[in-house]
């Protein structure tokens, strides 16, 4: 990366639909580097920060995020997280992260049945982690989510080892922080609405921050996690 | 050749919300004798092999590498000579 900016590297699956929108954060937003991944492509263009964005890639078909997976960017992408590279997932890129591996457990369709696509409220569970330091826990901040596969499912045993190693970053809460059924969208075991891995240098959530950057957008809530991300390069480098 | 016939569903400990959804829809029907409705996927696919137990271990491998999840589903199939 250069000293003054981090680049983000967003992979563009066929059937990807919020790449754009990841771009447009981290580049007019935020005033970092960013660039279009194919997902043909074998070269990550030295991107700092890989994005897997929202969207149906390659329709879905299968399960969500299977095909997409196998992609030859893919390949590139889990040996960067696995040398320790910053990796996010936002949706269907969560949806790959799982099953890449690079995430446990799986995203199940939502317990309602239906494609679930509002704004909801997030508990932000603590802040020692690069996508969350800017915030404090227990902020609740208001992100949209857009999906039909996001209850987040893994055996009880997976479950106890997020819980217990803090891997757990957000919740779907009530506006006061509560974690209610009623707040869940989707039926996700302990409203749980984004992880990160072990070595917390992959994170996926099935909200958008992303869509959340701007008030003209109806929240700049998702703010702070990009700038978190930001910031950690830019601790490294001082 | 060899015909492999596939099946995945979710594991019987997940509840299988469209199964619901569906056995519902049936009991609208007025069938109620029915229960336990649960929704898989069956797919079919040819295997070039020369034996059937290479054909099923190339079948077995594309499951697990590809067609099933297994943290949410199981899979089972049969192989016929074609």
């Amino acid at each position: 990366m250069s000293l003054s900016k981090v680049k983000f590297g967003v992979v563009v699956f066929p059937g990807s639909n919020c790449d754009h929108d990841a771009y447009h954060a981290a580049k007019h937003v935020f005033h970092q580097d960013a660039e279009f991944l194919w997902h043909k492509d074998t070269d990550l263009k030295s991107s700092d920060v890989i994005i897997l964005p929202g969207g149906f890639s390659y329709g879905d078909y299968l399960r969500t995020g299977a095909i997409a997976r196998f992609s030859p960017i893919m390949n590139e992408v889990i040996n960067f997280a696995n040398n320790g590279g910053v990796v996010i997932g936002i949706c269907n890129g969560f949806q790959v992260l799982c099953e890449s591996g690079l995430l446990p457990g799986v995203l199940m369709r939502n317990e309602s049945l239906l494609f679930s696509c509002k704004h909801v409220s997030l508990r932000v569970e603590h802040n020692e982690s690069r996508f969350t330091s800017k915030h404090n826990a227990g902020d609740v901040i208001s992100i949209p989510i857009a999906h039909g596969d996001g209850n987040y499912f893994a055996e009880p045993e997976i479950i106890r080892s997020l819980e217990d190693h803090q891997q757990v970053l957000f919740r779907y809460s009530d506006a006061n922080g509560k974690i209610t059924a009623e707040a869940n969208p989707n039926g996700s075991i302990n409203n749980i609405a984004g992880i990160m891995n072990k070595n917390k240098n992959v994170m996926g959530m099935m909200p958008h921050p992303e869509r959340a950057c701007e008030s003209e957008l109806g929240s700049s809530d998702g703010t702070k996690i990009f700038e978190s991300i930001i910031n950690s390069f830019v601790l490294q480098t001082v | 050749m060899y015909l492999s016939t596939i099946t995945i569903s979710l594991r019987p400990s997940i509840l299988d919300v469209q199964g619901k959804a569906v056995e519902l829809g049936i009991h609208t029907l007025g069938m109620n004798t029915v229960s336990n409705v649960r929704i898989g996927k069956s797919i079919h696919m040819n295997v070039e092999a020369s034996s059937e137990e290479e054909a099923k271990k190339i079948t077995e491998e594309a499951c697990k590498k590809l067609l099933a999840n297994t943290v949410m589903e199981d899979f089972s199939f049969t192989v016929k000579k074609v």
